[in-house]
């Protein structure tokens, strides 16, 4: 059981996160104090250009190897302690962020392909898979995540995230079960632009990590959620598929539903993104609330066996697992609007509406 | 294909002299003395004779191996059949069998013949994997009231969606199964038509596939070669135009696991009307499959091979059968990148009418290992995605099937289990040609005992019952399509394995 909230402003207006923590603080009961994050977009525009890498080290000995690492492979413009509060919880990891570009290094890297994202994946990937006590736990532009173990109050005022204005916000609350409780392994998971919360439990992890190691992704967190933000990162970016077709893939319709498709095209659409993408169907219980740069999605297993709603009210969606924490963010709900069993809910911004195929009625 | 049934080649319990293992008693308080036993024994162990002016039944106890045709035919219930070992000092080293066999060597200097899979005690590792179930954090699915389904696409499939150019092409490419179960290739003549007559309505009716095996398409067949993959082995029995245009897929065998390395041998005393005409050569003429094919001699002629059968086939998928031996893996790779669209992994344990017993127990790998390695090379290589991987190999159980699932097989083959289905009782006599439930025999007598209607009913029960127990453990873990159990190797445990294995299964060991 986990607790799961989202806003997103239509408009790229900004604001602080005191509205997401009211919703996730409200959902106390759907954590235990042992992990709790949050992401925003659009916090650091004057590095809007530069991969914002967060890394989590267990001693400033290996942040010192992290720091020669980036060194070498990248051009860092602007670094910094990440401000924090420490009142509360004393006992944490070197926190630190780096602003950077590929740099030099890249073009005699072996896998320079001329793409600038891969290369900085590559980069974060390695780091995660041989440094054993330091991760990158953020790695997208204008966006961060900041996250570890505590209750969602302590860990927003441990990040001071009164301080940053984002126009997209997404909250976590944890309540670990199968995996370890540590500051990895807190929500959101984030690569390059795509963060996840999830709530639930991902029965076909065993796959979904053996299909992305097959693709160069390295699953270094202990956990099952961490595949999701990768799965995201391949299927959309790399192999160009549309954030519904996305949805499609994680939480396919039934065989039999499927079948059942009148219109003939979206029909052999559907079958060939189940025949081609069996690997990367999520199965169990679960319920993921989505977000990058252009705009955010919820998904649900197929019998939704976790929570999930949504509401409009103005410029403004939201989602939380419960009502009552929709209406933390918003006293004035225009419509509350609760997706089916593996129905995707997808809200993109104003600007990128039309970049993206988002919805296609009546095949569930 | 049955290697030899000249008699003197077949068991020690044929021969003169020897006592065999098994024989029947009769209870002569119930028996009346109908003889039926003594008809439906085809090894010739019972007699009916006149003992005190009534007819009672005798057993010579010289080749009784078990089969129980005669305890379940006897309208009484007069018969059982009971161990019959010759008394031997117990040793370490000479085991009966051992004994028999140098007795049986030393008699007639041929090889010694057996059938079905090996019976050594070679470790089977489908026994010492375990499945996980969901408690608390993660609900268990109920089949009974929640869609559970199993539908599998095989065959060559893209990595990316851009990839393909036409969506309805791309599926008419794969083969789609209701059940990832297939019907392993056992040709005509080493079964007779009936079971394979059964095995393809099953297929038919239920979306599967039958596999046909060298011995050639018979023209019965003919309405089911929509759900046939028709086979090209070593001596081409049956291949024409027309066989390649039929078929659902076609599959080339190049070796089996039952007797890797060499080929069929059906005995011209088997080569009858039926059998003649569909593996097109002179009736009462032997049908000896050459050992490789001769016409591959290293893997780009294999390529050339494969690419012949599409093009002859309106590019139809191909499947190449090999056999798991040591290079298993690397092996593999280089068929899918010759290639094929399929591949299908027969482990040492898989069975056969009829193969030189020091080949069947002493060649090849077990079929959980090489699995475990193909799936994870081609997986490694990034090539997983152009075959997919069918396996066989004694599947005794649907827990068997899962277990192969869970390691990565696209589908799991049958062949012993639907003998059995149809009456067997794995007394391991295939190559004598005698099959009593008339299953592994060409003799009309017998095989006339195989009704096509019973052996079709009986298939479809087992597959029913064991498709309601896949759903019964996909459930039980979480997991309501087939997809996310395949490849998913954190499903399964091992017990009581060491590191080695483990390591090449991909397991971690109960308890981790």
């Amino acid at each position: 059981m986990c607790g799961i909230s989202g806003l997103i402003s239509h408009k790229m207006v900004k604001e602080n996160g005191s509205r997401i923590k009211k919703s996730i603080v409200l959902q106390n009961d759907r954590g235990n104090g042992l992990g709790a994050g949050y992401a925003s977009y659009g916090i650091y525009p004057e590095y809007e250009q530069l991969y914002a890498l967060h890394v989590m080290a267990m001693n400033s000995g290996s942040m010192l190897k992290v720091k020669k690492f980036f060194q070498e492979n990248f051009e860092i413009h602007y670094e910094d302690d990440i401000p924090v509060w420490n009142k509360r919880i004393s006992d944490h990891p070197v926190l630190k962020r780096f602003f950077v570009e590929p740099g030099k290094a890249r073009f005699s890297d072996d896998f320079w392909n001329g793409n600038e994202d891969d290369y900085t994946i590559g980069r974060v990937m390695k780091l995660n898979d041989s440094f054993d006590d330091a991760f990158v736990f953020s790695s997208g532009k204008n966006m961060g995540v900041f996250k570890g173990v505590g209750t969602p109050a302590d860990i927003y005022n441990f990040f001071l995230l009164d301080d940053y204005e984002g126009y997209i916000w997404l909250a976590h609350n944890r309540f670990p079960t199968n995996t370890p409780g540590w500051w990895g392994g807190a929500h959101p998971f984030n690569l390059l632009g795509w963060s996840i919360v999830h709530n639930g439990e991902i029965s076909s992890y065993g796959i979904n990590r053996r299909y992305l190691e097959g693709y160069d992704y390295v699953c270094r967190m202990q956990t099952d959620s961490e595949v999701v933000a990768y799965l995201l990162d391949l299927l959309i970016r790399r192999h160009g598929l549309s954030v519904y077709d996305t949805t499609m893939v994680l939480a396919p319709p039934y065989w039999a539903s499927t079948e059942r498709v009148t219109d003939a095209d979206l029909q052999e659409h559907l079958l060939s993104l189940k025949i081609i993408y069996e690997s990367a169907m999520l199965n169990g219980p679960f319920a993921i609330l989505a977000a990058s740069n252009k705009g955010m999605f919820s998904i649900t297993d197929n019998t939704k066996l976790r929570p999930m709603t949504s509401a409009q009210a103005g410029d403004y969606s939201y989602f939380a697992s419960e009502v009552s924490a929709l209406y933390e963010m918003e006293e004035n709900l225009g419509t509350v609007f609760t997706p089916r069993a593996g129905q995707p809910c997808i809200v993109m911004l104003d600007l990128y509406k039309d970049d993206q195929e988002i919805g296609k009625e009546g095949i569930l | 294909m049955a290697l030899s049934d000249s008699p003197k080649a077949a068991l020690p319990i044929t021969l003169p002299g020897l006592r065999s293992v098994f024989r029947p008693v009769f209870d002569l308080e119930l028996c009346d003395g109908c003889g039926i036993c003594a008809e439906q024994c085809s090894f010739n162990e019972i007699r009916l004779e006149t003992r005190r002016g009534k007819k009672v039944p005798g057993a010579n106890g010289r080749s009784c191996g078990a089969c129980h045709r005669c305890e379940y035919t006897c309208p009484l219930g007069a018969i059982s059949i009971v161990e019959n070992k010759m008394a031997l000092r117990g040793h370490g080293l000479w085991q009966s069998q051992d004994v028999n066999r140098v007795h049986l060597q030393a008699a007639s200097g041929s090889v010694a013949l057996t059938g079905l899979g090996a019976d050594t005690n070679v470790p089977i590792y489908w026994d010492r994997l375990l499945f996980n179930a969901c408690q608390v954090t993660n609900p268990s699915i109920d089949p009974q009231r929640e869609p559970m389904e199993t539908i599998t696409y095989l065959g060559r499939k893209a990595q990316a969606l851009k990839d393909i150019n036409n969506l309805k092409q791309f599926r008419k490419s794969l083969l789609k199964l209701n059940i990832p179960i297939v019907f392993a290739p056992m040709s005509y003549g080493s079964i007779n038509l009936n079971l394979q007559l059964a095995m393809a309505r099953v297929a038919r009716k239920k979306g599967l596939l039958w596999y046909s095996g060298e011995g050639g398409l018979h023209r019965e067949l003919a309405p089911y070669s929509d759900y046939a993959v028709l086979q090209v082995a070593s001596g081409r029995f049956g291949v024409s135009p027309e066989y390649l245009r039929v078929a659902r897929a076609y599959q080339i065998k190049i070796g089996q696991g039952a007797k890797p390395g060499i080929g069929g041998h059906l005995p011209g005393e088997k080569v009858l009307d039926g059998i003649s005409e569909t593996r097109m050569i002179p009736l009462g003429s032997d049908a000896i499959s050459p050992a490789p094919q001769h016409d591959i001699y290293s893997i780009e002629d294999l390529r050339l091979l494969i690419y012949a059968i599409k093009e002859a086939s309106g590019y139809k998928p191909v499947c190449v059968k090999i056999a798991a031996v040591h290079n298993v893996a690397a092996i593999a790779s280089g068929i899918v990148r010759a290639g094929a669209d399929m591949l299908y992994l027969d482990g040492y344990r898989g069975g056969t009418g009829a193969t030189p017993a020091i080949v069947r127990d002493h060649v090849g790998i077990p079929v959980e290992l090489a699995l475990a390695a193909v799936d994870q090379r081609l997986r490694e290589e990034k090539i997983r995605h152009q075959a997919s991987i069918v396996i066989a190999g004694g599947i005794r159980s649907s827990a068997d099937v899962m277990k192969a699932i869970a390691l990565g097989a696209d589908a799991v083959a049958i062949g012993t289990a639907c003998l059995l289905a149809c009456g067997c009782h794995v007394c391991q006599r295939c190559n004598s040609g005698k099959c009593s439930w008339g299953i592994t025999t060409n003799d009309p007598v017998l095989a006339s005992r195989l009704d096509v209607d019973w052996a079709e009913e009986r298939i479809t029960n087992l597959i029913e019952g064991w498709h309601h127990e896949m759903q019964e453990i996909m459930g039980l873990n979480g997991i309501y399509d087939i997809g996310s159990f395949r490849g998913n190797r954190l499903i399964l445990r091992g017990v009581g394995l060491n590191e080695r294995e483990l390591s090449i299964l991909g397991l971690q060991h109960a308890g981790e």
